[in-house]
């Protein structure tokens, strides 16, 4: 049972990394209509940069706040010189432009920071254990994600529904053209957004460095999860990617937790770990399956 | 009779070089590149695969690895249990003869691009894109989950499948019929375009809407070329295992996926023909640049991102002059 | 008759040519609105209004000409810079926000400079109908509704023109007397106004000068009362 929770809880900690990365992706696309694979890359360098600046300042904290900076940075000269030259074009060549950015990102890395993995402290100040309903610990960095997460989403459902900017994102995904005969410049706009993203994708990176080993393509493999996450969740809506991602992130945590020892109990042990391990490795994606063969358009739509 | 105009005689011309290849090469010593050659060749049997879906149907697969690593597998488990006697899944023997691998692995990848298929050709544009994707990251892991075949270290094999009449472990003989293999799916894929199918898919292209007014659902045309794509993808995946004697993770990785995109877009799309010239100069490129440095990946990239956004024509296109 | 040459030129076209690929939409159109006049652009289907009017916001492009607001040629700007020195623009079909609230279609876009300007109460003073439905999506509202929050909200950036495509097409008349009530009522605020519409009747009380566009062209321009006497201008330009 206190398992069961731990587990619970981890999910919900992946989710919301999950989420952190969905949002600016679904953002982005809704509103720009911008398919972009290099967003995971900014979720790496998120986790470099943090990793680096802790190391020398001593800080978690500051390493994440450079972080962000320079995802930003790196969010507008982006939007500026390669993302709005693809809005009006096929969604083919937006791939492959963001695909080439990956291999641009990656190599870089490398050449920077070479290619052993990184490994990041938890911040002395969450390194203890939080007894959940006065059982057993549960590492408090993990509850500050997911405080954080949800916190996050609390913020950007208050901007998008209540700032102006947030009306004019949301107008904007509707008709663009009206906005600007309206007098908006909607590419300042579209390059803030585009930031934004960049910022939340570093982020999550950067949280994610302390549990997962800070390495090279650590951004590929959770973009394609948040890839799942915004078609479950209807692309372009904010709403439908927060659920997803936390059924996205419980779904994957259980499954990998518990099908192995279900196949045991009917299985010989090798075959059972076997064939549940794998079960467990496809699970969202065989729900994302079943899920758009009744909603090909996926749960939620538009903002 | 065909008409000497300048894409065939370009067509023509690549031909005869390739077919003459392999004497050249030995006579100036340098054998060394006949893998490579046929390396290349493969990958253009996906690229012309991809480009089917791609050019044709209007619809960017982004999970073609799946296919192509699929192949590789089913060919290489075959023949890894043809050469240590054990079942396969405990159910029936392995063999290494090339006749029984590689139909079996062309027929495997098509029941995998029927089911992907019936599931993302449900959806068009963006979605179709991330669906691809994440029903190939699904094989993926899949494969990699099972550790008998290596897990994520992939699986050696003990040389490569038997064809009755040829010596498939010569690099020659293998390369001509890889070349054999490029030819007919190329052949195979001009007459299915040509066809009224192919027709139908094209029109679903433009305006599927008034296509489904007229009585048409594209829907099971779509589903043909998507099965016929997964097949030649399959095809080039057993003919790659036999190549290097081993099948990997790397070969069903989606970072392949996008590899074969970019060639389909080097060769320029819906031409067919370009998928070679798009693998030509994929895999030259690579060639070229890794003995330079090793950060090669570097430079494709950032050559990808510069051909986005200054070109919108492929490298066929500007050799032949045809519009693709 | 007024004397107009005196009064300051607020937006002057001239020479203006449109081209759509090869078939050309606009030959050569000029026309001119006054401060403080309601100058409207008539003509059949198909004629070239609503091109006219989108190349002045700057969402069409021009071949040749110039086109003139405020002083300043505006013509290769973007539409969003032409929007911010002082055009308010009511599209064809309104194009309200779907997705936004009333309240929200009006405050998104919404501008205000120094002097004279308008705000959200003031709107629903000058249509009551809106404040009854400030909470409800834009998709929801009728026909009538939404034209009026598509003056609304051009209004909302206190525009030194007010430029209206088709502004009462599809609406029933009493709802159409409620955007001509509106109309005078920003005639009598000095509000400059180009206006595109079929209700001829209804223009040639509130409108100070006409301009006639067929094929492309500029036919005919007058003021009121000389469209009032010439029949055969109407018969022939403007009667379906």
């Amino acid at each position: 049972m206190i398992l069961l929770l731990e587990q619970l809880f981890n999910g919900l900690q992946l989710g919301v990394t999950l989420f952190l990365l969905a949002s600016g992706l679904t953002l982005v696309f809704g509103i720009m209509g911008l398919i972009n694979l290099s967003h995971g890359s900014l979720y790496m360098v998120g986790a470099y940069i943090t990793a680096t600046v802790t190391q020398y300042s001593g800080s978690f904290f500051i390493g994440l706040c450079a972080a962000i900076v320079t995802a930003a940075i790196l969010g507008v000269i982006i939007e500026y010189l390669i993302m709005r030259h693809l809005y009006h074009r096929d969604h083919l060549y937006q791939v492959l432009a963001t695909f080439g950015l990956i291999l641009f990102f990656n190599e870089s890395v490398q050449m920077i920071w070479g290619s052993q993995p990184l490994y990041i402290n938890i911040p002395p100040s969450l390194d203890f254990t939080v007894k959940l309903f006065g059982q057993a610990g549960y590492p408090a960095y993990r509850l500050a994600i997911i405080a954080l997460g949800i916190f996050i989403l609390l913020i950007l459902y208050l901007f998008i529904f209540y700032s102006k900017i947030g009306m004019l994102t949301r107008a904007g995904s509707s008709n663009r053209e009206m906005v600007q005969a309206l007098g908006v410049n909607i590419n300042k706009l579209y390059t803030g957004i585009f930031a934004f993203g960049a910022v939340l994708s570093a982020l999550a990176g950067g949280l994610a460095g302390p549990i997962y080993a800070v390495e090279i393509g650590m951004g590929e493999s959770v973009l394609i999860l948040a890839f799942v996450v915004i078609v479950i969740g209807g692309i372009g809506s904010i709403k439908g990617s927060f659920i997803s991602a936390l059924v996205i992130g419980i779904v994957d945590t259980l499954g990998r937790a518990y099908l192995p020892q279900f196949f045991k109990t009917f299985m010989s042990a090798s075959d059972g770990a076997a064939v549940g391990g794998s079960l467990a490795s496809i699970a969202i994606y065989l729900l994302m399956a079943v899920i758009l063969v009744f909603k090909p358009k996926g749960l939620f739509t538009r903002l | 009779m065909i008409s000497l105009n300048r894409s065939n005689c370009v067509i023509i011309v690549t031909f005869i070089a390739l077919l003459a290849l392999p004497p050249v090469l030995a006579s100036i010593g340098e054998s060394y590149y006949i893998s490579i050659v046929t390396k290349i060749l493969i990958y253009a049997l996906v690229g012309v695969s991809l480009d089917l879906i791609i050019g044709q149907a209007g619809l960017v697969s982004f999970g073609h690895a799946a296919f192509f690593g699929m192949g590789a597998y089913v060919c290489g488990v075959l023949s890894h249990h043809g050469s240590n006697g054990l079942l396969v899944f405990y159910l029936f023997p392995g063999t290494s003869n090339a006749l029984l691998t590689w139909p079996i692995a062309v027929i495997v990848c098509m029941l995998l691009g029927l089911l992907v298929g019936i599931i993302s050709l449900r959806t068009a544009g963006v979605y179709f894109i991330m669906i691809t994707l994440a029903l190939a990251q699904m094989v993926y892991f899949l494969i990699i989950s099972i550790p008998q075949y290596g897990g994520e270290d992939g699986l050696g094999l003990y040389g490569r499948n038997e064809l009755a009449g040829v010596d498939l472990n010569d690099d020659t003989q293998f390369y001509y019929v890889c070349l054999l293999c490029l030819v007919f799916y190329l052949a195979g894929s001009i007459k299915l375009t040509r066809s009224s199918l192919g027709l139908i898919i094209k029109a679903a292209k433009f305006n599927q809407q008034r296509l489904v007014a007229l009585g048409i659902s594209p829907f099971k045309y779509q589903l043909l070329i998507f099965v016929f794509s997964a097949a030649g993808a399959g095809l080039a995946g057993a003919l790659m295992a036999n190549l290097t004697q081993y099948v990997s993770p790397d070969y069903l990785h989606w970072n392949l996926s996008g590899k074969f995109l970019i060639i389909v877009i080097l060769g320029g799309i819906g031409s067919l023909f370009g998928g070679f010239y798009g693998a030509l100069i994929l895999l030259g490129l690579e060639e070229v640049l890794s003995s330079y440095t090793d950060h090669w990946h570097f430079v494709v990239g950032v050559i990808l991102i510069i051909m986005v956004l200054t070109s919108r024509q492929g490298f066929y296109a500007s050799i032949t002059g045809k519009k693709t | 008759m007024k004397m107009r040459a005196s009064q300051a030129m607020m937006l002057e076209v001239r020479h203006l040519s449109v081209c759509y690929g090869l078939s050309q939409i606009l030959e050569d159109v000029a026309l001119s609105v006054n401060k403080a006049d309601i100058v409207t652009l008539l003509g059949r289907n198909g004629m070239g209004k609503t091109t006219t009017l989108k190349t002045i916001m700057g969402l069409a492009r021009s071949h040749r000409g110039e086109i003139i607001f405020d002083n300043q040629r505006i013509d290769q700007l973007p539409s969003w810079k032409i929007a911010q020195m002082g055009i308010g623009y009511v599209p064809e079909g309104r194009q309200i926000f779907p997705n936004l609230t009333v309240r929200e279609n009006l405050i998104a876009t919404c501008r205000s400079e120094l002097g004279q300007s308008w705000h959200e109460q003031e709107i629903y003073s000058l249509f009551p109908r809106l404040a009854e439905r400030k909470h409800n999506m834009g998709a929801q509202l009728s026909g009538g509704e939404q034209q009026m929050l598509a003056i609304g909200r051009a209004l909302m950036t206190n525009p030194k023109l007010l430029i209206l495509d088709e502004a009462t097409e599809g609406l029933a008349p009493l709802l159409r007397q409620e955007i001509w009530r509106c109309l005078e009522k920003l005639k009598s605020l000095n509000q400059s106004i180009l206006i595109v519409d079929k209700n001829i009747n209804d223009l040639l009380n509130i409108a100070d000068l006409h301009f006639i566009i067929e094929k492309g062209q500029i036919v005919w321009q007058g003021d009121s009362d000389q469209l009032k006497k010439s029949k055969t201008v109407i018969n022939k330009h403007l009667a379906i």
